[in-house]
């Protein structure tokens, strides 16, 4: 058989390596601000895009999508052509590919600092941007399947399977959670709304991780691994057995995020049981991962390579084993909202995806650049900074999510709340993110190592753009002799099929039910749409990323309903674009904030100030201020097209309600500004400030009303 | 209500299809060789002609 000579391109697998590290320092710098703004709230005083609501979400996306996901990019570049022997596709479809993303990062983090949000989480992006995702995500795609439809080998490698498995999952969760409808280019409301909103996004969320971070990075392992230690894969039959399990099990599992929530138990049932049965294939996959250097643990001890994907793949383990636990409704009931779920999900981050990346750096900067590495000590002193960096970072979190959790739920023998006032359990919690500061100062000081590390490699070395190999051509047979698995690897067009076929089933019987029955959202009659100032407030809510710190979840414990108010209903979210669950409690819960009986009940002026200084009205808060609320003028040019895309959506607003409202916007604003001016506070109508206490006023309290009158009256 | 009926079937249907090719697949000897792929991608471009034989001179790894 002729032999073709042909060549793999290193240029783009370097670009994609190089903006892994810069965008990794970026991320966890970010990361690093936020975590001293928690115990330094007025460090970036006055200062919006600098703000901890602001700044989170730019963190979660500038590590998941920028520094793990051109370290997906890296990986799938680099071992792709080597494994199925044929150059990639197209080399411009790459470069497309490598710019695009990168233009979508700047975009984000541009665009999130200043206030311009979605606020569903990791899905923040608002829709031009999210246009561009889907587009160059679709390119990275054409290049991918039709590289391994060129490819000179028959069989395809497991490796392959996880980036295929990647990429189709992937472009249906970004899709589907991204319907919005825009109101401007900067602006969009979801098509689902409160509870639908909740499942789709956690459907998405949920699968972000489990497909972004996750099975691309069991590829990279697959390959990476093997390839240090120079031996085969422990049992390449487990690997087929735990892809397959993992990627028709992690579908199902997303309801786990919303536990005791406003979703229908049978939902939150089904997320639960599929998220015990992840065990299984989690473990696969780490078992096949360790096995693979047994026998070879003394070049583990040498190589800082190994040793992080070692510590990799065992925090790979721990966080998929105790993902299941905290999925368990008893446990999920003392996990959630706490800083329990940023350890977890750290263990996740610092140890499976930072460590993996790390080991794929060193391994790969001497070979793309035909040289050693640097300093081997350099590389160890990295290895031991990011594992103590690691464990300095979650122990500390684990400790703050039991005791704030536990103090929560703490009653006094006479059946009151222990720790009536929030504050006290946030002072009780806070040496515990000053330690959690240091552990990301030590983990970020590894990277920055590294980053000296690869410079001098890189300096030392002459980069190999590309290198030479030959196969045979792939022969076609027919009819087909391979049976069974083999066969179906045969064909990868196919095989993305029949991976599509399996990730939509998941989705199809989780969350349409939602959209086709009435009764899983039970309408409560007194619950109505938000007036005009109370949604441009609500927007001003999302944009500030209140979420991030505040929910809107009470969940039906005796200590949250006696804390916060009556437990959320699925009814009271039905005008909620997006839904504002949240998913932590670094402040209390919001959910019933506004309603006047509540013990937490707090006047206009109490807001005002609070939002002046949140430390003059609650001296010990960690609440950054909010001044240039106070100060900016509310922009209500789009106010009309937001309630007319509302009503596009079903918002039953009264017919041509779109054109009064500015009108009824300006009315509610003197009405609540005229209130603060008789207490002697000197605002004006047209304040932000005003319609954000609008909407504070009207949280949780449409249950309560008395009478069930349509608020928007004709008249 | 018959829309959720009607969805859940077919949700059924579907995922009982993928199950039965997957079983299919399984008993047609998926793992007819389910260890030389494991093996051949340790095997660097330098020695191209490797591969042809590597079944033939296949080394033990677990040496």
């Amino acid at each position: 058989m002729e032999l073709q000579k042909f060549t793999y391109d290193n240029r783009l697998s370097s670009l994609f390596l190089k903006a892994t590290i810069l965008w990794g320092l970026v991320g966890m710098l970010v990361g690093l601000t936020i975590a001293i703004e928690l115990i330094w709230p007025t460090m970036t005083n006055g200062i919006s895009w600098l703000s901890f609501g602001r700044l989170r979400p730019l963190h979660t996306n500038a590590v998941i999508f920028a520094f793990v996901g051109n370290g997906i990019f890296t990986a799938i570049y680099y071992s792709t052509p080597r494994l199925l022997k044929t150059p990639m596709y197209s080399e411009l479809l790459g470069r497309i590919h490598f710019w695009g993303w990168q233009l979508i990062i700047v975009a984000a983090a541009i665009t999130l600092p200043l206030g311009i949000t979605v606020s569903k989480e990791y899905a923040e992006l608002e829709w031009p941007i999210d246009v561009a995702i889907a587009i160059v995500w679709v390119i990275f795609g054409i290049n991918l399947i039709m590289t391994t439809v060129k490819r000179r080998v028959k069989h395809i490698y497991v490796a392959i399977w996880f980036y295929i498995a990647t990429f189709v999952t992937v472009a249906v969760l970004h899709i589907v959670n991204s319907i919005n409808l825009p109101v401007s280019f900067f602006k969009s409301y979801p098509v689902y709304a409160g509870v639908q909103d909740a499942l789709v996004q956690w459907w998405y969320g949920h699968n972000a991780v489990a497909f972004f971070l996750t099975t691309p990075y069991l590829g990279l392992m697959y390959y990476f691994i093997p390839k240090a230690a120079n031996r085969p894969i422990y049992s390449y039959k487990l690997s087929i057995i735990h892809f397959w399990a993992l990627i028709f099990i992690y579908i199902w599992a997303g309801p786990h995020h919303l536990l005791y929530s406003a979703l229908p138990d049978w939902t939150q049932a089904l997320g639960v049981v599929f998220s015990i049965m992840l065990i299984a294939p989690s473990w696969g996959g780490m078992i096949n991962g360790l096995l693979t250097l047994r026998g070879a643990w003394d070049k583990v001890r040498e190589d800082p390579v190994l040793k992080m994907f070692v510590v990799g793949v065992t925090a790979y383990g721990m966080a998929t084993f105790e993902g299941p636990m905290l999925s368990l409704k008893s446990v999920n009931a003392i996990s959630h909202f706490t800083d329990w779920t940023i350890a977890h999900v750290h263990i996740g981050a610092l140890g499976w995806n930072g460590m993996l990346t790390f080991g794929m750096i060193y391994w790969l900067l001497p070979r793309l650049y035909k040289t050693k590495l640097f300093s081997v000590k350099l590389a160890n002193a990295h290895f031991w900074l990011a594992t103590t960096g690691m464990l300095f970072f979650a122990i500390p979190l684990y400790f703050a999510g039991f005791t704030q959790s536990l103090m929560w739920k703490e009653f006094t023998e006479e059946g009151f709340l222990k720790y009536p006032n929030f504050i006290e359990t946030v002072t009780q919690i806070l040496p515990m993110y000053w330690i959690r500061v240091l552990g990301g100062t030590l983990y970020i000081t590894g990277v920055i190592l590294m980053i000296y590390n690869a410079a001098k490699t890189i300096k030392q070395g002459s980069f190999i753009p590309e290198e030479q190999d030959e196969a045979p051509a792939l022969e076609i047979r027919k009819p087909n002799p391979d049976k069974g698995h083999r066969r179906l690897e045969g064909k990868p067009v196919l095989f993305t099929v029949l991976a599509l076929v399996a990730i939509l089933i998941g989705g199809l019987v989780e969350f349409i039910p939602m959209f086709m029955i009435k009764s899983n959202v039970p309408t409560i009659v007194s619950v109505q749409p938000y007036t005009p100032l109370e949604l441009e407030g609500r927007d001003i809510y999302i944009r500030e990323g209140c979420y991030t710190c505040h929910s809107q979840m009470i969940r039906p414990f005796r200590s949250e309903v006696e804390r916060y108010g009556d437990y959320t209903k699925a009814g009271e979210t039905v005008y909620d674009r997006p839904f504002q669950f949240g998913s932590k409690r670094t402040g209390p819960d919001l959910a019933r904030e506004g309603v006047k009986t509540s013990r937490n009940y707090k006047p206009d002026a109490w807001h005002y100030n609070h939002f002046m200084s949140p430390q003059k009205m609650v001296a010990e808060s960690i609440m950054p201020p909010y001044p240039w609320i106070i100060q900016n003028d509310l922009n209500t040019s789009t106010t009309t097209g937001k309630i007319r895309a509302m009503m596009k959506l079903g918002v039953p607003y009264p017919d041509g309600f779109d054109t009064k409202a500015l009108e009824h916007l300006q009315k509610q604003a003197n009405q609540i500004a005229q209130g603060l001016r008789d207490g002697g506070i000197d605002v004006e109508d047209q304040k932000e400030v005003i319609a954000l206490i609008a909407y504070i006023q009207r949280l949780g309290t449409d249950i309560h009303r008395e009478s069930n009158e349509p608020i928007f009256s004709e008249n | 209500m018959s829309a959720i009926i009607v969805l859940i079937l077919l949700g059924i249907l579907v995922a009982g299809g993928f199950l039965i090719a997957f079983v299919w697949a399984v008993r047609n000897g998926q793992f007819d060789d389910d260890y030389s792929p494991s093996v051949r991608m340790l095997f660097e471009n330098k020695k191209p002609k490797e591969e042809e034989t590597i079944e033939a001179e296949n080394p033990d790894p677990k040496q």
